[in-house]
């Protein structure tokens, strides 16, 4: 993958097991990676395994997506601007606690939406007066219509879907290209235990791929596991009043 | 320390048999969480890429999986010695240092193990009679002990230990993490030298007259009978060095990429039969071209990995793979006795391969000087029946079975064949006095 070779990518939320997959597959092709993470040291061996399998430039920085006043901060300590941002960051959370107490419902809403929306919102405004970048958001299929499984992170996501979608338009013909993906099921910690159907059910390795392919296509929005996207356009098209009633 | 769990409908190992239901597996990556994972539960095993046969690598209340933990740590380029995590695979490390001149000392049929299954098992490859086992290269290692610890184990420290977990499937505690020597390699090639044997006592020969060889290996056809008994294809092979390569090839360590095929269903019972083997075997043997040729590692260490899932060609009910290693003395006899007995009963064996190994190495291990014969079978009870016969002539041998690939061996073969197997029970008993780490084939085996 030449496209991503030389450049410098930032991975928010980097100890995912979809960030550290991707870390690798950026590695791979010759990218220079920030890998961003609440306690980043928690990484190093990561770090190791990137600098021996790919000769890779990687460096750790502490982060926190809740932190929003510190955002700028953030960026500034990172010296020069990347050339791609990737928001890995998300919490799943647990539905039953979420629709009971409000504080792990906002604590959902705000790792899924106010914190990668303003973090990226920050970066994009620095990207655009440079007049080039790629932002990439790591959204989710659970956007694409509230179901009562899991409106609380859904509707965080709907919001982060929304506001890169927004983004993409504003930042039209600035040099600076945004990219949503959606990925389904995918088979990390955050789904253990979880009877996820294997053929709508991911890999990190291969969410990691399609992020990759989509920056070098320059895709607006990708489902990693095309499926997804023809059964989410069935569920979102349910008239309400129908939908209300199925246990999807 | 939240860890990951899943209870899997069914887990097996390579053979697809036996299978565990609802099998509860986690997952751990790095250290704590194997710690986490040993605290937590009552008994377990570790588990790598579950490419051993049977059930080493199952555990009957937990299955403690370290594909998470695929870390590579450090590498000094000097000693070639690299330190890695025990869930890294060896197609991994191939895929990260063959580009840069380097080769694993000692690989199995398979590259889709991890160096903790490579460790437990010390398994051995076509050079064992040169290099010994996989533990043969092992600087040291960590290991996670049943009490919460985590020592160092190497020929220096903690030998004993360092031996009773070479080849001591995964019951001494959880292999964390290696440091291993690799080897030097001019190119990705190797250099294969095929000669046709005639019968058993040809190729027993050939491979005695040929131990200069770093690699030999022979494909037997076991459905050959009378005089042409034993009747086989011997490799040898050596790393082809850089003026052995064709004028021209500018990246002599880069290997141009393969497509690799899926195997897409499990195969109905009849499509293997005697008849269809013998024809296959026939046809290849034949089909063979005796002499030189330089081929690719891949396709020369590999040939099955690139048929992804091959083990579903024998079908739901699974496979069997008898393996065992008779001493020299007895080997020539022994090795007759299998082979006829595989020919009379006319059950196919796709695989049959055999080896000649060097010295005894480790407690539990696997090789003694001598031939090791590997034959697949499907599981059936015909097949059971004709494998208790084999095992009856390999304990009349001296002979012992493998347990990387053992799924129904008995207790009485298996403590005859492992003359060190008192002591390795002692050692374990030291350091897990509770047996925590315990397997299917532990328990069934009584190891
Ligand atoms: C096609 C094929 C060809 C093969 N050819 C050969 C060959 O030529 N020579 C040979 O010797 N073997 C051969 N084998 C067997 C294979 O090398 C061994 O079974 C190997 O142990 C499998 O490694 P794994 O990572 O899949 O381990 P698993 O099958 O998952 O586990 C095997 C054993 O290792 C233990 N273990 C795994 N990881 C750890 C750990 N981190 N700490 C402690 N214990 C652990 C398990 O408890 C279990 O007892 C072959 C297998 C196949 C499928």
């Amino acid at each position: 993958m030449t496209a991503a070779s030389s450049q410098t990518v930032l991975i928010l939320g980097a100890a995912s097991d979809i960030g550290l997959a991707l870390a690798r597959a950026y590695a791979r092709g010759g990218a220079r990676l920030i890998l961003a993470a609440r306690d980043a040291r928690r990484l190093e061996t990561d770090a190791a395994d990137l600098r021996l399998r790919s000769q890779a430039e990687v460096r750790l920085v502490d982060f926190d997506v809740l932190d929003i006043a510190g955002a700028g901060a953030f960026l500034d300590g990172l010296g020069d601007l990347p050339d791609v941002a990737v928001s890995m960051v998300g919490l799943l959370g647990d539905q039953a606690a979420s629709a009971t107490d409000p504080l792990t419902a906002d604590l959902v809403m705000r790792s899924n939406y106010n914190g990668p929306a303003a973090i990226l919102g920050e970066l994009a405004q620095r990207m655009e007066k440079r007049g080039s970048g790629i932002l990439i958001g790591v959204s989710s299929v659970a956007g694409d219509r509230g179901r009562a499984t899991n409106y609380v992170y859904g509707s965080a996501k709907a919001g982060f879907t929304a506001f890169l979608s927004g983004l993409r338009q504003r930042l039209q013909g600035t040099g600076v290209h945004v990219i949503t993906v959606k990925p389904g099921f995918v088979d990390t910690r955050m789904t253990a235990g979880m009877p996820l159907p294997k053929p709508l059910t991911a890999q990190p390795a291969e969410v990691a791929d399609a992020i990759l392919r989509a920056q070098a296509k320059g895709r607006d929005v990708v489902y990693v596991r095309p499926v997804w996207l023809l059964v989410m356009t069935i569920i979102r098209l349910l008239p309400e009043a129908v939908f209300k009633r199925t246990r999807i | 320390m939240a860890l990951t769990e899943q209870t899997q409908a069914s887990l097996s190992g390579w053979g697809n048999f036996p299978r565990l239901r609802d099998a509860r597996v986690l997952r751990a990556r790095g250290e704590a969480e194997m710690r986490a994972a040993i605290a937590q539960e009552r008994s377990l095993i570790a588990r790598g890429n579950g490419r051993s046969y049977g059930d080493p690598a199952m555990g009957s209340r937990a299955t403690l999986s370290l594909l998470p933990s695929d870390r590579l740590m450090a590498f000094d380029a000097d000693s070639g010695v690299l330190t890695c995590e025990a869930g890294v695979m060896l197609a991994d490390i191939l895929d990260v240092f063959v580009p840069r001149g380097w080769f694993v000392p000692v690989t199995p049929g398979t590259k889709f193990v991890t160096v903790g299954g490579a460790i437990a098992s010390n398994v051995h490859g076509k050079n064992h009679h040169g290099a010994g086992s996989f533990g043969n290269h092992v600087e040291s290692l960590t290991l996670a002990l049943a009490d919460g610890r985590v020592v160092r184990c190497s020929p220096q420290e903690n030998a004993d230990l360092f031996a009773a977990t070479c080849g001591g499937m995964g019951l001494t505690g959880v292999i964390v993490s290696a440091s291993f020597r690799l080897m030097r390699i001019e190119t990705a090639y190797i250099r294969q030298e095929t000669h046709h044997a005639a019968n058993l006592e040809t190729v027993m020969a050939m491979f005695e007259a040929n131990q200069a060889w770093t690699y030999s290996v022979a494909w037997i056809d076991c459905l050959a009978r009378g005089p042409d008994l034993g009747r086989s294809l011997l490799y040898l092979g050596e790393h082809a060095r850089a003026d052995e390569l064709p004028a021209g090839n500018g990246q002599p360590l880069v290997l141009p990429p393969k497509a690799t095929r899926r195997v897409p269903i499990d195969f109905p019972a009849f499509a293997l039969n005697r008849w269809s083997v013998r024809a296959f075997n026939a046809l290849y043997y034949r089909r063979a071209q005796a002499g030189g040729s330089l081929i690719d590692y891949d396709s020369y260490f590999y040939p099955l990995d690139a048929i992804l899932e091959w083990n579903r060609i024998y079908g739901r009910p699974g496979f069997l793979q008898f393996q065992c290693v008779l001493p020299k003395a007895t080997a020539a006899a022994g090795l007759r006795l299998l082979l006829d007995r595989v020919a009379r009963s006319g059950r196919a064996s796709f695989l049959a391969v055999l080896k000649l190994l060097g010295k005894q190495d480790g407690l539990l291990s696997f090789p003694m000087e001598g031939y090791t014969l590997a034959l697949d079978f499907p599981a059936d009870t015909g097949t059971l029946g004709l494998m208790l016969e084999l095992d009856a002539i390999t304990a009349d041998h001296g002979g012992r079975p493998y347990l990387a690939k053992d799924s129904r061996c008995g207790a009485t073969l298996v403590r005859q064949g492992y003359p060190h197997l008192g002591e390795f029970q002692s050692i374990r008993a030291r350091v897990d006095p509770t047996g925590k780490f315990s397997s299917l084939q532990s328990e069934r085996l009584g190891l």
